[in-house]
């Protein structure tokens, strides 16, 4: 008996819906062995890391916490993806609309009314972010840059810079030496409306479903379609490929600009270190996984905020690594890159022995 | 044929199939030391591909090689080469960042680990200044023009030892110049009993270059000639191969005022070499317009710098009177143009796209598929149940991926999309080529009842007879220039090939014809 590869004369939808499930099984086992190297029972483990996720009120909001920027941050990068314009600046975009939203809400309330504080914090924030994902669309169109260098190295130039303002020109002076800024009046914080859960999760799935909409029922979604899936054709066929993907990526970066805006307003309330856990590369995963679909990528990040509150859970309850959860993070994508294969091609089972038998022969598909 | 001349290669009955088509179906090659085997065929001939069995970069399907007599396996480039077999690609196999010495040894096992660059490059010079072939060993690539760059690429097999060089199209980017200097070079390079086999579809190269000319159709061998028994028009007709597949049923054009107006335009292709040369054509509603020459006359940046996807350097194109040079695609399209693009699968369809959706390609922007500002999925595909009924498109269901279909009915989808959306002009490029009968057929109607509507057609092929069954009037193209203008009607064959191998039609006509022969058209 012999496997092959044979092409599906369509695109299977089962197995776009059923590659990311089975993905996630897969790394659930994969890591499972790890644990086992550790020597702790991977299924008291992962029930632990369920119960600490889901398993109350209280922890659920927490897991909210953390899938808030990640939706917005992921939905950022679904836009870019969808272009096949790899930005990974999402952490980089986050962290400058945090850095924006922190000046607004230092240095602008004086001149403010405080009813406008908010909104003008959220709207410089969002255009800080925007700018930050525009300045390597634009390299990209006008001077054909490659964009994955340019944002994962405008990833750091961020970074630096908000360490540079809280370590430094903006550190609180009776902060103790603890690296960050004053806190924001109150104007400028994000209301919570359970734990440290806050609107940012509403903010978030009401841009989801609007971005399912305008993907899927707009004119601008479906030239994004045609640009990512075949930019030569689109212009032939008058779309204004460079256009797209700069306003495209100003809205990409305006979303992960918007969780920087959401990380400070609603959690922290002042610019400080440890404003991203990373949310922005996470990001990248939550988008694969929910193979661009807006509507899923809402839920993705739930998942993943619950791998980040779960492995802190069995950090605390099970003296693991709370790595753990990032581990799981980064399992899933292989399975899930090697089962993409699935969507176009399925697995033929072939005898050698008997070529007409083999016409005829059930096809394993996923 | 030669007898006391041993050929240096031999290939017998080679066969090279590919899922759907036949490369070469059972081809057979001599080459003789000391001689140039000119290769010549359409695009898609299967020269090429024979050429890459000879490379180690395709293994046959059936088949047998002799070197010197000897029969030989060629399973990888590394094994052609040490069989003397050298190739020159169409795209330079060079690296840019490195230097000409470096690019040469690259890939050389006999080199050791840290090569003496400085005998390497005496070796260079010795080859090159034996050749007259002016290079310097420490020059960067990128900092070489393109003949230069091809210079390398001949250096290199020679260096490699290469007694059959391989050239696929050598000339197409080179000046005129530099195309003498590779024929001085190959000269040289027979006085020494090296032989070479260069791949075209340019017959007046043929002519200079070669001693012996094999022409390939359609995978097939169908001559072997020796080139100073042969002629332009001859090899014309030889190439592109005489068997009309159907005739057209047509009324006689009736045209009427001038709706696309191309008028002393100058364009560059990519590489920045001029590719047309103060070129005007006028096409009138109602008529067919076709433009012949050999594949890379400049045909495609005429098409694109009407459907404004290429810069036009100098002159104007004026759509329905309308001044529309160098404006968007998007201006162009809105203008009433529509456009069977010569690539179809990277220019006319998203692959990955429904064929409902690539039917609504154009009319997404309007209604009734914009409805309040939104796609209508319903409408989306009402309408392309529509389209696929009327232009009878093989798909199992609208929802299928176009990349999914065959060739002829991913045109046909591009065709209904186009013909849909036509406001007047359609320009087509090579719209059948690579069609089967019955889609080809389909396609040129089409053609013809876009005329017969009023719309002004422009129809790019390589394909004599589908010009002549087709078009009204023939311009043949010729370096980016027309070579004149002939009526289909009264134009034959023989002299279309002789214009497309860049004689004007006045001469063609007094070779053709006789001195006193008056033109019809």
């Amino acid at each position: 008996m012999q496997l092959v590869f044979e092409k599906r004369k369509a695109v299977s939808r089962r197995a776009i819906v059923l590659v990311p499930i089975l993905s996630f099984i897969v790394s659930l086992i994969l890591t499972g062995f790890l644990l086992l190297a550790f020597k702790a029972n991977p299924f008291r483990t992962y029930m632990a890391m369920f119960i600490g996720a889901f398993g109350s009120w209280s922890n659920f909001t927490e897991t909210l916490v953390k899938a808030t920027p990640l939706m917005l941050t992921g939905l950022g990068v679904t836009i870019a993806f969808k272009l096949r314009f790899w930005n990974i600046g999402a952490e980089g975009q986050l962290v400058f609309g945090g850095v924006a939203a922190a000046w607004v809400a230092l240095f602008w309330s004086p001149f403010l009314p405080a009813w406008s504080l908010l909104p003008m914090v959220m709207l410089v924030g969002m255009m800080a972010g925007a700018v930050w994902a525009g300045i390597p669309a634009l390299l990209k169109t006008r001077l054909n840059v490659d964009e994955t260098l340019v944002t994962l190295m405008m990833n750091y130039i961020a970074i630096l810079f908000a360490e540079g303002l809280y370590y430094g020109a903006w550190r609180d002076p009776e902060g103790y030496g603890f690296p960050g800024t004053k806190l924001f009046p109150e104007a400028a914080w994000l209301p919570r409306f359970s734990g440290r859960a806050h609107v940012g999760l509403f903010i978030a799935i009401g841009i989801g479903l609007l971005l399912w909409v305008a993907m899927n029922r707009t004119k601008w979604g479906f030239e994004l379609n045609m640009i990512g899936k075949n930019k030569k054709a689109a212009r032939c066929l008058g779309v204004n490929v460079k256009r797209n993907i700069l306003v495209a990526l100003l809205i990409s970066g305006a979303l992960s600009g918007l969780a920087g805006v959401s990380e400070v307003t609603a959690i922290s309330h002042r610019l400080q270190q440890g404003l991203t856990m990373g949310y922005g590369y996470t990001a990248i995963i939550v988008a694969w996984l929910s193979q661009l679909n807006p509507i899923a990528g809402l839920f993705v990040a739930i998942l993943m905020a619950g791998l980040l509150v779960g492995g802190d859970q069995v950090q605390m309850m099970m003296g693991l690594p709370a790595a753990m959860g990032l581990v799981l993070q980064g399992m899933i994508l292989f399975p899930m890159l090697a089962g993409s294969l699935f969507t176009e091609y399925r697995i033929k089972r072939i005898d050698p022995r008997n070529s007409r038998a083999a016409e005829s022969n059930e096809e394993l598909s996923v | 044929m030669e007898t006391e001349k041993k050929p240096i290669l031999e290939m017998r009955g080679i066969t090279k199939r590919f899922p759907g088509v036949v490369a070469n179906d059972h081809v057979d090659l001599e080459l003789f030391p000391g001689e140039v085997l000119a290769l010549l065929g359409e695009n898609g001939a299967g020269k090429s591909s024979l050429m890459n069995v000879l490379a180690g970069l395709y293994r046959p399907d059936e088949g047998a090689i002799f070197i010197r007599g000897e029969k030989v396996q060629i399973d990888s480039p590394r094994d052609a080469r040490n069989l003397g077999i050298g190739m020159v690609h169409q795209n330079f196999m060079v690296v840019d960042t490195m230097t000409v010495a470096e690019n040469i040894i690259l890939g050389l096992t006999e080199v050791s680990m840290i090569p003496d660059m400085g005998k390497i490059s005496d070796r260079i010079r010795e080859i090159s200044s034996h050749y007259n072939l002016k290079v310097d060993p420490s020059a960067y690539i990128w900092q070489l023009g393109v003949g230069e760059q091809q210079r390398v690429e001949i250096l290199k097999q020679i260096y490699r030892g290469a007694e059959i060089l391989i050239l696929d199209e050598p000339t197409a980017v080179l000046t005129p110049q530099e195309s003498e200097e590779l024929n001085n070079i190959l000269r040289q390079m027979t006085s020494e009993g090296k032989a070479a086999i260069f791949i075209t579809h340019k017959m007046e190269e043929v002519i200079a270059f070669s001693d012996w000319v094999r022409v390939l159709q359609h995978g097939k061998l169908v001559t072997v000639k020796r080139t100073s028994e042969t002629n332009p028009q001859e090899l014309a007709r030889l190439m592109v191969g005489r068997e009309v597949l159907f005739r057209i049923d047509k009324a006689p054009a009736e045209p009427k005022d001038v709706i696309l107006e191309v008028e002393n335009v100058d364009a560059n292709d990519e590489k920045g070499m001029p590719a047309l040369k103060g070129f005007s054509l006028q096409v009138r509603q109602g008529e067919i317009v076709g433009i012949a020459g050999v594949a890379g006359n400049g045909q495609r940046e005429l098409t694109e710098v009407i459907t404004g996807l290429h810069p036009v350097l100098n002159g104007s194109i004026k759509i329905n009177g309308k001044d529309m040079t160098n404006r968007s695609p998007l201006a162009i399209i809105r203008s009433g143009v529509s456009h069977i693009p010569s690539d179809r699968i990277a220019m006319g369809v998203v692959g990955d796209m429904s064929v409902a959706n690539n039917l609504v390609m154009k009319g997404y922007r309007r209604k009734p598929i914009t409805h309040g500002g939104l796609l209508d999925p319903r409408r989306i595909l009402d309408f392309a149940r529509r389209m696929i009924d009327s232009f009878k498109i093989a798909t199992p269901t609208p929802d299928t991926h176009v990349k999914f279909l065959s060739g002829g009915n991913i045109q046909k989808t591009i065709l209904a999309r186009e013909i849909d959306s036509c406001g007047g002009v359609l320009v087509a490029a090579y719209p059948s080529r690579g069609l089967d009968v019955g889609a080809t057929e389909a396609v040129r109607n089409e053609m013809v009842r876009q005329r017969d509507k009023g719309s002004g057609v422009l129809l790019v092929s390589e394909d004599l007879d589908e010009l002549l069954s087709v078009a009204d009037r023939i311009v043949v193209m010729f370096e980016g220039q027309s070579m004149g203008e002939l009526s289909s009607a009264d134009a034959e064959v023989e002299m279309l090939g002789l214009m497309m191998s860049g004689v004007s039609k006045k001469k063609a006509e007094k070779e053709y014809y006789g001195s006193d022969h008056a033109t019809g058209v």
